[in-house]
């Protein structure tokens, strides 16, 4: 216990902890602020294309779920925001200059974002069916782009550049370099694919459990391969930048990849570790590959790969096992995804049928799930694997911390309220899915249609001409 | 030394977005203080949905405004930033906890259907809009009087607990409660709610008068606390605090006067709190806490500030008009309250008819091309972009 005391009474540890935490929540919500728009118009486009109506049932449904992850979205990134400066205070005031400038350009697109958002999700029963679609292609653009911005700024703590330092003060700021420093493509092009494919597996898993549990109309074969497809399409690029981002680190943060790749020396021939836990020089219970790590990075055995022990101790990354187990993680997760996306990729190319095999949907109901996993890892390995510097080689993160005493109780607090958020997050759209169910929908039970409206316009303005059957609205 | 004209221009901004955001985000958080005195479940029923229809399209647009203090402070004035976030770690943080229980609140009072729910995220929603602007006040009187310090070694809790910040914490809160009534006048007449309407007047005038005593209030314990920010606010800033006093009373008389349908009454309200905001930035000048920092000292390099004047100009080219497209379609109620579950129960007709499991294509779409072909576009085209992404990301110096 007294341990523990000490611990928490270092301030990098619970403020770590605490933006760590934050973060890691924000992040799956940005995915859906990212990605779950294009989902959406892409429901609503088939909707209003082809007149049906079922597309049009799912696409007002989503941005209703939209509207409260999007609430949830808002306040969680302006915790961030805060954040920065509340317990970074040495970051902010020496860097402040060139970290938040990005930031302040995400300021723009988060701005647009919710203006649109504000247009598209209430303007469904007044706007025309194309002029509302196309009020959410700022959402989408703005999603993109805010993307951009804010992995900028975390890009620019990785490959700091734009920048001239003088007696520990800047005296110059370039904010192109800053923009687009080294690492600001790679990173990005991961994120938003990482955003596409976290919203389109989680979305496509609601509905291969209705799948499963034998709801197979049009309604729920729609509502799972729309979106699994666009994440489907985003899993074999995101393969193919992770093996590319994997390269560049290595030439960028080699010391960070060392960790990811369990290179304690410098070497050639470096092996390609699976697994392991690395205790006291030696890696337990792991398979290596021998010589394949310095073919990844280089295409030849004989390539030098650059090991931890090129920077004095202090300068490594504490938790080696951690950073490599869950670079393991992503990369298997990654795989993973790629292989269900084939699979019905090659059954939808020879068949023109989805799966519909519980060895296919088991899997692709869970396929969400490890998409958020191997999100979350891949962000530990990039934060961990940073340490301990909060701008690479420049700035070390126990001189950025707050002096603020009562981190500790702000970090009970966060955690406290990320339950509250997360069962918000996660019950809400559950309570709201149970609601609508009731009542028989017709587009649910489109076989056998005892009852419903009489025919009605397709098109999002399409109002229901029968009065609502179940529970009337308690407003 | 004199602080550079891209300094002087960028504080401008930054009191600009403090101004916007008293009068947008305080009109949203005022909104949750009239629901918590709204009263019991039946008599509060009526102003309570209206505060909702009128704040739930706008609040996340109106929101971002704190985002962009926040950054813009970040990112021009890095050492007021960094002292500001140490100093009052505590009020900050209590803001924020405010800020994420209203995100709650809005997030699941829609979906809540049992009053017992809805009373609890009411309570949340409204509970949240005093704590916010409240704390952001408090934290406000301390910069202005000069209470926090350049580099604080931890939490100051002298500064934002002197009478001045407490002060100016409740003038905030009656500030919004005051600027949130004018501006549900015009909603309750949009929708023809008469009653309501005369509900808002006798409020917005209540507030309106209890916020002008508050606000002489704090301009005299300014003259003790903070003499020097007095002095300046009745010398330099005299004109602009002349006008904010002057837009207060004209809202007053237009009230009384019953000119309810005029636009001149949400415009001298807006006016009133334009201008008292960059008075204190004024009054300020040219220090960024006086009078330990000045502007000069405290301002980032060059390239940093006219990265931050670009940025207000795509803002203005980009988002004015987004914002303009925001409200005229909330004026004319094109922007509904969002659609209730009957809605999507039953909104839908019947698709074509589910029989086995039919092809998700385009009914009627041309039969597909023969497996050679597309197996070899297929082949082609994956090579294509993989070629295309690794030329696109090949690490400089890599092979």
């Amino acid at each position: 216990m007294g341990a523990v005391t000490h611990v928490l009474a270092v301030n990098p540890i619970p403020a770590r902890s605490q933006m760590g935490s934050s973060l890691g929540f924000h992040i799956i919500l940005a995915c859906f602020g990212i990605a779950f728009a294009a989902v959406t118009m892409t429901a609503e486009w088939i909707g209003i294309k082809r007149g049906d109506a079922a597309a049009l049932l799912l696409a007002r449904r989503w941005s209703k779920v939209m509207a409260v992850l999007v609430a949830v979205g808002a306040v969680s990134g302006t915790v961030l925001s805060y954040e920065m400066g509340l317990l970074w205070p040495g970051l902010m005031g020496r860097f402040g200059a060139a970290v938040d400038l990005p930031f302040s350009v995400e300021g723009i697109f988060f701005f647009l974002e919710a203006i649109f958002v504000g247009v598209y999700l209430y303007g469904w029963q007044r706007l025309s069916p194309w002029a509302h679609w196309w009020s959410g292609m700022p959402i989408v653009v703005s999603g993109l782009l805010g993307a951009l911005s804010v992995v900028a700024a975390n890009s620019w703590m990785n490959s700091p550049a734009g920048y001239t330092l003088r007696h520990g003060k800047i005296t110059s700021i370039d904010p192109v370099s800053v923009f687009f420093n080294a690492s600001t493509p790679y990173e990005t092009a991961h994120m938003v694919l990482a955003a596409y494919m976290v919203t389109g597996f989680l979305v496509a898993g609601v509905y291969a459990v209705g799948l499963l549990r034998g709801r197979r109309d049009r309604y729920h074969r729609l509502g799972f391969a729309v979106p699994f497809t666009i994440a489907g399409m985003a899993a074999p690029l995101q393969v193919m930048m992770g093996d590319i981002i994997a390269r560049f680190i290595a030439h960028n943060q080699p010391v960070k990849f060392a960790a990811m790749e369990y290179v304690s020396a410098t070497t050639r021939d470096a092996p390609e570790w699976l697994g392991g836990i690395f205790i006291n020089g030696h890696v337990y219970l792991g398979a290596a590959i021998p010589a394949f790590d310095s073919i990844l990075v280089g295409f030849s055995p004989h390539t030098r790969v650059i090991g931890w022990d090129s920077v004095p101790p202090a300068q490594r990354p504490p938790l080696v096992t951690l950073i490599h187990l869950s670079f393991d993680l992503m990369v298997g997760l990654g795989f993973f995804l790629f292989a269900l996306a084939a699979w019905q990729a090659w059954w939808w190319w020879f068949r023109r049928r989805l799966l519909m095999t519980a060895w296919f949907l088991v899997p692709a109901a869970l396929s969400g799930v490890a998409a958020v996993a191997a999100m979350e890892a891949g962000w530990i390995v990039t934060e961990v694997g940073r340490q301990p510097w909060i701008v690479y080689r420049v700035l070390l993160v126990s001189n950025a911390v707050t002096p603020a005493t009562g981190v500790t109780v702000t970090l009970g607090a966060i955690l406290a309220l990320y339950a509250i958020l997360t069962v918000v997050s996660i019950g809400v759209p559950m309570i709201m899915s149970r609601r609508w169910r009731q009542g028989t929908p017709a587009e649910e039970a489109a076989e056998k249609v005892p009852y419903g409206p009489p025919q009605a316009t397709p098109g999002p303005a399409a109002r229901p001409l029968a009065p609502p059957a179940g529970r009337p609205e308690a407003r | 030394m004199s602080p550079s004209p891209e300094a002087i221009a960028v504080a401008a901004i930054l009191f600009g977005i403090i101004a916007a955001y008293a009068l947008f985000g305080g009109a949203d958080l005022g909104g949750g203080i009239w629901d918590l005195l709204a009263g019991s479940a039946e008599r509060g029923a009526a102003p309570r949905d209206l505060i909702d229809e009128a704040i739930t399209p706008v609040w996340e647009a109106n929101h971002v405004w704190l985002v962009f203090i926040l950054v813009v402070l970040g990112t021009a004035f890095p050492p007021a930033f960094a002292a500001i976030m140490t100093a009052l770690f505590v009020p900050l943080s209590l803001s924020l906890l405010g800020i994420v229980l209203r995100g709650v609140g809005f997030a699941f009072r829609h979906t809540a259907q049992r009053l017992r729910m809805r009373q609890l995220t009411g309570a949340l929603f409204a509970a949240s809009s005093l704590i916010t602007p409240f704390f952001l006040g408090t934290a406000v009187g301390a910069v202005a009087t000069g209470q926090v310090p350049v580099h604080p070694s931890g939490n100051v809790l002298a500064a934002w607990t002197s009478p001045t910040a407490v002060l100016t914490g409740f003038l905030f809160v009656a500030a919004c409660a005051y600027v949130s009534a004018v501006f549900l006048i015009p909603e309750a007449r949009q929708r023809g709610h008469q009653d309501l309407m005369r509900y808002f007047v006798l409020r917005a005038t209540a507030a309106g008068i209890l916020t002008g005593v508050l606000a002489g209030g704090t301009l005299a314990e300014l003259s003790v606390s903070a003499p020097r920010l007095f002095s300046r606010l009745m010398s330099s800033a005299l004109p602009l605090v002349a006008i904010s006093v002057a837009a207060g009373i004209a809202v007053l008389v237009m009230l009384w006067l019953r000119w309810y349908y005029s636009v001149g009454l949400r415009v001298a309200a807006a006016v009133a709190v334009t201008a008292v905001v960059w008075g204190w930035g004024l009054a300020q000048y040219p220090y960024l806490f006086p009078t330990s920092l000045s502007l000069a000292a405290g301002s980032a390099p060059a390239g940093s500030l006219v990265a931050e004047l670009v940025v207000a100009g795509l803002a203005v080219l980009l988002v004015a008009p987004g914002f303009a497209l925001l409200y005229v379609l909330q004026q004319r109620r094109m922007l509904t309250a969002a659609e209730s579950d009957a809605d999507l129960r039953l909104a839908a007709q019947p698709g074509p008819a589910v029989s086995g499991q039919p092809a998700l294509g385009r009914p009627g779409a041309p039969a597909a091309a023969p497996v050679a072909v597309r197996m070899t576009t297929a082949l082609v085209l994956a090579i294509l972009a993989i070629r295309a992404i690794r030329d696109v990301f090949s690490p400089p110096g890599g092979r």
